[in-house]
């Protein structure tokens, strides 16, 4: 961002509506890095931090009804989508009251209420199945639209292949957005993957592709606009490639080792959500005050969630033996429950 | 009184899946070479896309991994997907899915979403098409907790329990061995209409005093010719299909051999942690003290599929394989 105006900019609210999700998603990760950090909770956590403004460009465009499918690096996506705050904490903790009543965790978060269907801990794998959420509002003849997320990492799985072909056989309203932070794992880009521009790959699907830069909300917004418009009016798929970086490495914990030092520091001074911020200030969208108070807002629900999910029971012993089918058979496999 | 109406596998299968998709829009096929003019490498399928339209019997490209995500998707979504993959031994290559995915999504999410799909999959050696396009692997989903396993015997099971499979809440893994097909010999009656066989529910198909059989799929005609040359030399076996391997009818099995106090497994898979060695140790835990002999196994060897026919045919159990077994628990 820079402090010109953006004749392609969208409407104010939808401005001020980017915003408060990335706040979410800035003050959430900020919160639990400070409490792993100070050993007030242990998880295994994947910063989204620096990818904000990828899942708050898909995140306006959406409609309560539309599908989300992501990955382990999924709380931005979770919090775009509007899975509660309360619930989401508490399943990160592994508490009774979360999304999953625990049992999944952060890497499996699902919340079919804000159509957060799948999160999924393989690389790739979600891919095949945001097609079947496709092919599902295809066949009712809903215009239901499905947004599956993924790195640049997982374009170089078969599944990618083969859930990206598929989709533009069957012209399923599916957005595949690679939201690309120029590493997979532990391994730059440059080393395992052999194009420049994972959207190159669309081609060879006959799907379009694109790449935005991620860390350009308007940008990205208008990108995923046409990308979710061309999906919802039966137009089928398209690939975006959103090229963003990742804050804090691969995991919690990581040493970045891997990780270029000038590269990283580069990319954290140009925070997308700082910069998005200083922009809408200086260009008259809001003021300063009007921010901080969505700031404000927002570091309060999460006070109200942090406290509710560490104040919330573990499941109870008997939820491990619960949820495996739909009926009594586990209660039959008396061997199998040992 | 009118004739009984005997079918064959393959066509009680088909009558199946034609009743599913004529009760219920939500029902759908997806795999490769289903629809028409083929209708299925094994024609299992056929005349179902004439019938229902190619928008419910879908013809994917060769891509097993795509072909069980979007059941899945679909089956969240609330559709009853009936995927196929084509021989089992392709699961191999879509198991992330079936696994990772289909088995934990209900777990995983705390119960808010379910995978109601099945997955249809012919199996099985007998055909000579060597190891890549032979195996039984029923154990790779028996092992992954979530999913639901069926091996029919008959015609009527095939029938029955797939209409079950389709209309289950949960994922079935549905194990067709591909011999059973359109082999005139498995032939059987068929019940007319929506009739459905119970998951977790053994059938008792012949009733003995002094040993308990116990098998699915299409080793049950196996055990039967064994039992019957066994009970000329004054043994009598009592012969159990299980028709589900999760949930499997713990209860018969305990009560049979309790009262018989000897068993022999019996399965096509490789005998090496096949679904006989669960059989096998539950057996053993449960009625150890009861027992007059050691629970024998029976299966295949322990090796890939051979091709050459004369190595196939000594790969898998014989009717001869099964009564040693049950004479080594004699005595």
């Amino acid at each position: 961002m820079s402090d010109v105006e953006r004749p392609d900019a969208p409407d104010r609210d939808t401005l001020l509506q980017m915003f408060e999700i990335q706040s979410r998603i800035k003050l959430c990760d900020e919160r639990f890095r400070s409490m792993l950090m100070s050993g007030q909770i242990r998880l295994i956590y994947y910063s989204p931090r620096g990818q904000e403004c990828i899942s708050a460009g898909w995140g306006v465009h959406l409609r309560q009804d539309d599908y989300v499918v992501t990955i382990y690096r999924g709380l931005h996506d979770h919090l775009a989508k509007g899975v509660p705050l309360r619930e989401l904490w508490a399943e990160f903790l592994g508490r009774a009251t979360g999304t999953c009543k625990g049992k999944g965790g952060p890497m499996h978060v699902t919340h079919p209420e804000s159509g957060l269907m799948v999160t999924t801990g393989i690389v790739g794998a979600g891919i095949p199945i945001a097609n079947g959420f496709g092919l599902a509002a295809q066949l009712s003849g809903t215009d239901q639209v499905t947004v599956v997320n993924f790195g640049d990492g997982a374009s170089n799985i078969g599944a990618f292949h083969e859930g990206m072909n598929l989709a533009a056989v069957w012209k399923l309203p599916v957005i595949f957005v690679c939201q690309n932070n120029l590493y997979g794992e532990h391994t730059p880009m440059s080393m395992s993957t052999g194009v420049e521009y994972i959207s190159e790959r669309a081609a060879s699907y006959g799907m379009p592709g694109v790449t935005v830069d991620g860390n350009d909300p308007i940008a990205t917004w208008k990108v995923m606009g046409e990308a979710v418009a061309r999906a919802r009016s039966g137009g089928g798929p398209t690939l975006v490639e959103a090229r963003t970086y990742r804050f804090w490495g691969h995991l919690m914990g990581d040493a970045m080792e891997y990780m270029d030092k000038a590269e990283r520091k580069a990319a954290m001074a140009a925070d997308p959500v700082v910069l998005y911020r200083a922009w809408l200030i200086d260009n008259g969208h809001a003021t300063e005050a009007a921010l901080a108070e969505i700031e404000e807002q927002v570091t309060a629900a999460i006070d109200d969630a942090v406290e509710f999910a560490m104040n919330s029971p573990q499941p109870d012993a008997s939820e491990l033996y619960t949820d495996v089918f739909g009926d009594d058979s586990a209660a039959m496999l008396k061997g199998a429950a040992r | 009184m009118s004739e009984p109406r005997i079918m064959l596998t393959g066509m009680a299968l088909n009558e199946a899946m034609d009743i599913a998709m004529t009760l219920d829009d939500k029902v759908f096929l997806l795999g490769e070479d289903i629809a028409e003019p083929s209708g299925g490498v094994y024609k299992v399928t056929k005349g179902l896309s004439d019938k229902h339209g190619l928008h419910r019997v879908r013809k994917t490209p060769i891509s097993e991994q795509a072909i069980v995500g979007a059941a899945i998707g679909a089956a969240i979504a609330g559709y009853r997907p009936v995927a196929e993959i084509m021989m089992m031994d392709f699961l191999a290559v879509c198991l992330d899915q079936v696994t990772n995915h289909a088995a934990k999504i209900r777990y995983m999410s705390g119960g808010q979403t379910t995978v109601p799909m099945v997955i249809r999959t012919s199996a099985g050696a007998g055909m000579g098409f060597g190891a890549q396009h032979s195996a039984m692997l029923e154990t790779f989903a028996v092992h992954s907790p979530g999913m639901k396993v069926a091996v029919p015997s008959t015609p009527a099971d095939a029938k029955g329990l797939l209409l079950t499979a389709i209309f289950d809440d949960d994922p079935v893994l549905f194990v067709e061995q591909m011999m059973m097909y359109w082999d005139k010999s498995y032939a059987g009656e068929v019940p007319v209409g929506d009739v459905r066989v119970p998951f977790g529910k053994a059938a008792i198909r012949r009733e003995g005093a002094d040993v308990t059989l116990i098998s699915y799929g299409r080793q049950m005609r196996d055990c039967l010719a064994a039992a019957e040359l066994l009970a000329a030399d004054g043994v009598s076996c009592e012969v159990i299909d299980l028709r589900t391997l999760v949930p499997w009818d713990e209860a018969a099995v305990m009560q049979s051999v309790g009262r018989t106090s000897r068993a022999v497994v019996v399965h096509e898979a490789v005998t090496r942690c096949g679904f006989g060695a669960e059989l096998s140790s539950r057996i053993h835990e449960e009625l150890f003290g009861q027992l007059s002999a050691p629970v024998q196994r029976v299966g295949s060897a322990n090796t890939p599929v051979p091709y050459a026919s004369n190595l196939e045919a000594d790969f898998i159990p014989t009717v001869a394989d099964i009564v040693a077994a049950v004479q080594r628990t004699q005595g």
